[in-house]
């Protein structure tokens, strides 16, 4: 794999040491509730994170630490609101899968956000030309009607919004060979929309693969569909992963740790440092305050 | 002026007045106008804000969320509010729990409108009164359309709710007039309290009975009215409010606690309703007060059949209304 800046490795980890530190939390019995990490899957918002302007909407899903440290770097905030503790961002009301912040939105129900996101894209592009609407779901999010629906109504009236599909083979339990007839591609090629295929963790690929479709999305307003072939190393949720032990779990980290072994080793002890910081520091908060209530 | 003028007024006002709202549905596009034709005219002047729209209800109010999330206001007409059902979660799990979910409020400024109602023997997924569905959801409002509720006024209350609202509209309704200020007919006047449209026997003192129905039954319950005094000499009061959820009956209790009878008429099926809700809660605000049992009247625990003489037997008549006080009356 290339070398990456510093600064992509950096966030890329924290996303990874954010994540694992929530795993550890749950099996050590201080979280409450569950979670869904995107441990495998760091590099697809890292990737993005240039493409995306401030004034672009974000639409995440239930497996969405990585989205929102990537546009915001908040592990502090994510993990208040995930622990329930003064400072959360959405005061400990929406938790882990219903986030909300200026332009970046969860939710925790599949499919749901992908018209909303079309309504958003809507105004885009009447009031705010060039800003777009970026949807962020997964292969098993292709069984709800209402990505069908929404698919339509953004290539009939010709809306700026990126579809992001991170397809890592596994919706929950079910395996897509299980979940899915035909392709991604085929659907978004049904509704005439245009469609990419990234099967690289090479962020430097990504974005100059996806840069000039991004910016067509944004100069013509129309709809695109780019599908990551991902791998979701950890559980479903928590202690939740029956595939066998055995299974190959391409995880691009250890290719890139295999090759850069000095920069890996620097950053990790930093993201790791650091995670453990916020960890301990927002524990030790007060309970958060639901003020609106 | 017809129920269904003051409506399309509301929207043409609505839309002329405020450069942010939009009209999102099926078949809305002139000449067609929408299937009630309560939409005509809106496309032809308002090309750009008035949306004609695939047959998507999930998707139709999830985009309407979207617009109203980034800052204009939608209005979304559902063509027979029997297909609410299909736009449930965004309603129920996104549209009502944003407002609240993620800490802080976040405006919604969404409304629903729903034909809703049968004595037009359009059958059993066409006709229903679906309130019971959407009641006690948080964030989420439910009113009715009446021929004593302005719908301009009804809209821009909504709209400043900065929350979803669900607008319920009886479709015969749409084909009745609307009262004139004061005047219901030669035996009744009205007047608005609140949001509460009061109608009372002309010089009447305190009613032998007093019915509360939400405005898609007004006409029945006044003919009700019309019938209990003529043929059996027993003076009613009709109170109907705008706003069916939440209700807050507070400014009605003094007059209802003493109102011999209490009735309250709904045209949804029986069981789990806007009604019984209002009913419990007049028994425990009232306890102690009350002469008797509030007196509850709902459509049949069934579908609403095609057939017209079928149709009658399950929905709620007048003569429904007028043996229910009769019956609490005797009881």
């Amino acid at each position: 794999m290339d070398r990456l800046p510093d600064e992509d490795l950096a966030l890329l980890l924290l996303i990874r040491f954010f994540e694992r530190k929530l795993l550890a939390l749950f099996e050590r019995g201080e979280l409450n509730g569950t979670t869904h990490t995107c441990l495998g899957q760091e590099y697809v918002p890292v990737s993005l994170r240039p493409l995306l302007r401030d004034d672009d909407w974000v639409f995440s899903n239930h497996r969405g630490h990585g989205h929102y440290l990537a546009r915001f770097e908040d592990p502090e905030g994510l993990l208040a609101e995930i622990m329930g503790r003064k400072g959360a961002v959405c005061d400990g009301v929406g938790g882990s899968q219903h986030l909300r912040r200026e332009r970046y939105l969860s939710t925790g129900v599949q499919g749901q956000s992908l018209p909303v996101a079309a309504g958003v894209a809507l105004r885009l592009k009447r009031r705010e030309p060039g800003a777009l609407a970026c949807v962020y779901v997964g292969d098993g999010t292709w069984g709800e009607g209402a990505v069908y629906e929404a698919l339509n109504l953004a290539q009939l009236w010709r809306l700026p919004l990126l579809v992001v599909v991170e397809h890592n083979g596994i919706a929950q339990s079910t395996p897509t060979e299980l979940q899915m007839a035909g392709t991604i591609e085929g659907r978004a090629r049904a509704f005439g929309i245009r469609h990419h295929r990234l099967d690289t963790s090479e962020i430097s690929r990504i974005r100059a693969e996806l840069a000039p479709l991004v910016e067509r999305t944004r100069a013509e307003s129309s709809p695109l569909v780019a599908e990551f072939a991902t791998h979701r190393l950890g559980p479903h949720s928590k202690g939740d992963d029956t595939r066998p032990p055995d299974l190959p779990r391409p995880d691009w980290y250890a290719s890139y740790q295999a090759e850069h072994p000095e920069q890996s080793a620097r950053l990790e002890a930093e993201a790791r440092a650091r995670v453990d910081r916020i960890a301990d520091e927002v524990a030790a908060r007060p309970p958060a305050v639901w003020t609106a209530a | 002026m017809r129920v269904a003028e003051n409506l399309n007024r509301a929207l043409h006002g609505l839309l002329e007045d405020d450069q942010e709202v939009y009209v999102l549905g099926e078949d809305l596009l002139d000449p067609y106008g929408g299937a009630f034709k309560i939409t005509k005219g809106l496309s032809t002047r308002f090309p750009d804000r008035v949306l004609t729209t695939p047959l998507s209800e999930g998707a139709i109010v999830g985009a309407a969320s979207g617009l109203a999330l980034a800052g204009d206001k939608a209005i979304v007409e559902i063509m027979f509010g029997d297909f609410a059902a299909l736009a449930f979660d965004q309603i129920v799990n996104f549209a009502s729990k944003s407002v609240s979910m993620y800490g802080t409020r976040v405006p919604m400024p969404l409304v629903i409108r729903c034909p809703s109602g049968g004595n037009r023997g359009y059958g059993p997924t066409h006709s229903q009164n679906l309130q019971k569905h959407f009641i006690g959801v948080p964030g989420l409002s439910l009113f009715e359309m009446s021929p004593f509720h302005d719908n301009r006024a009804v809209l821009d209350r909504m709209l400043a709710l900065g929350e979803p609202c669900l607008l319920f509209e009886d479709k015969v309704l749409y084909t009745r007039q609307m009262y004139r200020p004061g005047e219901v007919d030669d035996l009744f006047t009205w007047q608005l309290v609140d949001d509460v449209a009061v109608v009372r026997l002309d010089g009447a003192e305190g009613p032998d009975y007093t019915l509360v129905v939400p405005g898609g039954l007004a006409h029945r319950a006044i003919a009700a009215m019309r019938t209990l005094l003529l043929d059996h000499d027993l003076a009613g009061e009709l109170l109907v409010p705008s706003r069916l959820y939440p209700f807050d009956p507070a400014a009605l209790l003094p007059a209802l606690g003493q109102a011999p009878l209490v009735c309250v008429a709904e045209d949804g099926s029986a069981g789990g309703t806007w009604g019984s809700h209002v009913a419990a809660d007049l028994h425990t605000r009232l306890w102690g007060t009350l002469q008797r049992p509030v007196k509850l009247v709902s459509a049949a625990d069934s579908v609403i059949p095609t057939a017209a003489h079928l149709e009658r037997d399950v929905l709620v008549q007048d003569s429904t209304i007028c043996r229910a006080v009769l019956e609490g009356l005797d009881g």
